[in-house]
């Protein structure tokens, strides 16, 4: 299991250089210069311009620039923000909290949503049952992330009143920050009006991040139970006399979560990347929203640290992805 | 009164098509201890009429039967609980593919303890004792740690032994073998059944094993079924049977031994194949391939004369040997080179 793991870990050691030389490439791509916005509508001198380019490096072969960034980069240091002139990781850190908070509940809501709804589909095949829960997956698969959260807003926050529009938690409590974490900390504080109103406010992203995950969750799901419920060692386990129950939930599901765990992981993925829609729509402040910032200023070391931390991220979740196939699958185990 | 008694059963299946007959018109009556065997090709409907029994087969497929009865109990009226709790403890079964029929995310011990805790029960260490001796009963060395493996760690042989003590666990008064040997090599082949043999005698379970193997028949069962696309046309004991078939398919079956083709330089064959959904011929369904079929078999399906007890279904059935159906006059049973579907090299 331990050379497993180190094998898995090596893996990560080309693709994380690969991502490096396309985060830097990325952002230099866009037409655009970081500098012609700052000075904005009113311009700015040849001289100053270039004195302003040499001070940030930019003057210098993109391949030194590459490496100087690699080098930072092993050192841990992203570099500066152009536009804030703080560290790039201390942005990020501030900001990563809130989007974690934000995927890990959406992912929550899609797994415990999808998965049962996946089983259900599968043990009533061609039933009604099974009809909505594809039809209705279907339906959220196909629903624009945008359109979808402002339907939600108009209908929760506008119609109802039921949820906040927008931010993380009311303005009338201030919480330490301990985890970063709104719904914990206010816990932490032993607030339980802040941690209703970060909850209140959680619930409408959440939902709306995490509907394209319980789509794919729960039709993956129905067809690997399908697949695994054909399956000679389900009748075996029929003919040993055990319980409808026990049949789908012990011999069934364990099984055919193998490939529902694969889906999950690369879920994670596409949350990050949903997370920037959804924190636009719902003004979250997170790192998709700061991204967004980052792009349109051309803020050159937000964007390529950004991308590189996020893909990290992503490469770490599948890494433990692989380690949750061999605790489920002997056969990867042993 | 018979272990398990069953008259008429049929299964069908609801296809795109239609109505499909998988099985029609079976009877088998086991009594205790007793050895069947059920034989015929692939598509016979061996497997599932045995798995109807189980109450295996999926919700697609209608079991209905004149009498479906486990020592006096209505199987039919049983509720999914009550036969749960027969499936399995005094009924098991083990099946063509043993790689397959074990579960692969669990241990070999996890699967046996399963079924012994559903069905007998008793406190975690007595299980795990009972799948230790289980275990050494079915010839699988080094008990202790085996029961710690994974299925894919085991061979063909191995898991077969893990499914024979798995099924004969809960001391069942049945046990069907589904092809046990199938899917293994010959070596092993000969070792399972010897094995299954060896644990019918010392635990007096009834056994049925469905083969289409006429050496294993002879070997094994004192009573068989033959079914031909899942009509059973011949229930007779075993020295009967091999002495005087009664159906021209198990005739032909027979004469395909290798033992019985005595110096001829090819094995005969049955020439076709099984009828599959939607190409069964009209009258018998073994017509087209049957070398004494007349016009009267290819239009009016038969039924098994009330009087004969091993219901034979044919028009013609044989006596010592002989057909008395107008089309052998031709064909003389032991003058091969006679027979049109012989193909025999001088």
């Amino acid at each position: 299991m331990f050379k497993f793991f180190l094998v898995k870990l090596a893996q990560l050691v080309p693709t994380f250089i690969g991502v490096t030389i396309v985060a830097f490439a990325f952002i230099r791509l866009l037409p655009g210069d970081p500098i012609l916005l700052m000075a904005g509508e009113r311009g700015i001198s040849a001289e100053r311009y270039a004195e302003l380019k040499a001070q940030m490096g930019f003057d210098r072969s993109l391949v030194a620039q590459y490496f100087d960034f690699l080098k930072g980069l092993l050192h841990g240091d992203l570099g500066n923000s152009l536009v804030t002139h703080s560290p790039v990781m201390d942005e990020f850190m501030s900001r990563f909290p809130a989007t974690l908070e934000l995927s890990l509940f959406a992912l929550a809501f899609a797994v415990i949503i999808g998965l049962p709804a996946g089983v259900l589909a599968a043990v009533k095949r061609g039933k009604t049952l099974d009809h909505t829960v594809m039809g209705v997956s279907l339906t959220g698969y196909s629903m624009p992330i945008f359109w979808w959260g402002l339907l939600l807003i108009m209908l929760f926050s506008s119609t109802l009143g039921w949820t906040p529009v927008s931010g993380r938690i009311s303005f009338l409590y201030f919480i330490d920050s301990v985890t970063g974490f709104m719904t914990i900390d206010s816990l932490i504080a032993g607030d339980w009006g802040a941690f209703l109103s970060a909850l209140h406010h959680l619930v409408l992203p959440a939902i709306v991040l995490g509907t394209i995950p319980l789509a794919v969750i729960a039709r993956q799901t129905r067809s690997s139970m399908l697949e695994v419920l054909g399956e000679d060692y389900v009748r075996t386990a029929r003919a040993k006399g055990l319980s409808n129950f026990r049949v789908i939930m012990v011999h069934t599901l364990r099984n055919a979560l193998i490939s529902v765990v694969t889906v999950i992981g690369l879920q994670v993925g596409l949350l990050l990347a949903g997370a920037i829609l959804t924190e636009t729509i719902f003004s979250w402040p997170g790192i998709g929203k700061w991204m967004i910032d980052a792009i349109s200023r051309r803020d050159y070391p937000s964007v390529q640290g950004g991308l590189v931390l996020i893909a990290f991220i992503v490469m770490i979740v599948n890494l433990l992805v692989d380690i949750a196939y061999g605790v489920i699958n002997p056969r990867i185990r042993h | 009164m018979a272990l398990l008694d069953i008259e008429g059963l049929s299964v069908r299946f609801q296809t795109s098509s239609g109505l499909f007959a998988a099985v029609e018109g079976v009877n088998i009556n086991v009594d205790r201890g007793e050895v069947w065997s059920i034989v015929g090709e692939s598509g016979s409907g061996k497997s599932v009429s045995m798995l109807a029994t189980m109450g295996l087969l999926p919700w697609t497929a209608q079991v209905t039967a004149d009498k479906m009865a486990f020592d006096g109990q209505d199987l039919q009226q049983l509720s999914s609980r009550q036969r749960r709790r027969i499936v399995g403890g005094e009924m098991s079964m083990i099946f063509q593919e043993p790689m397959s029929s074990l579960n692969p995310c669990f241990t070999v011990g996890t699967q046996i303890d399963e079924m012994i805790k559903q069905h007998l029960g008793g406190s975690r260490k007595e299980r795990h004792e009972r799948a230790l001796d289980l275990l050494a009963q079915v010839g699988i060395p080094d008990p202790a740690r085996r029961i710690k493996a994974y299925p894919h760690q085991l061979s063909g042989g191995m898991s077969q032994r893990v499914m024979i003590a798995m099924a004969i666990s809960c001391n069942p008064r049945l046990l069907i073998a589904d092809e046990p040997t199938t899917a293994l090599d010959v070596t092993i082949q000969a070792q399972i059944l010897e094995l299954l043999l060896r644990l019918q005698e010392d635990t007096g379970m009834a056994l049925i094993l469905i083969t289409h193997d006429m050496g294993v028949v002879a070997e094994t069962a004192k009573h068989v079924v033959v079914q031909y696309a899942g009509r059973q046309v011949e229930k007779q004991d075993v020295k009967s049977l091999f002495a005087n078939p009664r159906h021209p398919y198990t005739e032909a079956l027979l004469s395909a031994l290798p033992e019985r083709a005595g110096d001829q330089d090819r094995l005969p064959t049955i020439p076709g194949v099984v009828p599959g959904q939607h190409d069964r011929p009209t009258g018998c369904l073994f017509n087209p391939r049957c070398r004494y079929a007349t016009e009267h078999c290819r239009e009016v399906e038969p039924v098994a004369a009330p009087d004969d007890p091993a219901r034979t279904l044919c028009h013609y059935p044989l006596e010592d040997g002989i057909s008395p159906s107008p089309a052998a006059a031709g064909v003389a049973r032991d003058n091969p080179q006679s027979s049109p579907h012989r193909e025999v090299r001088p």
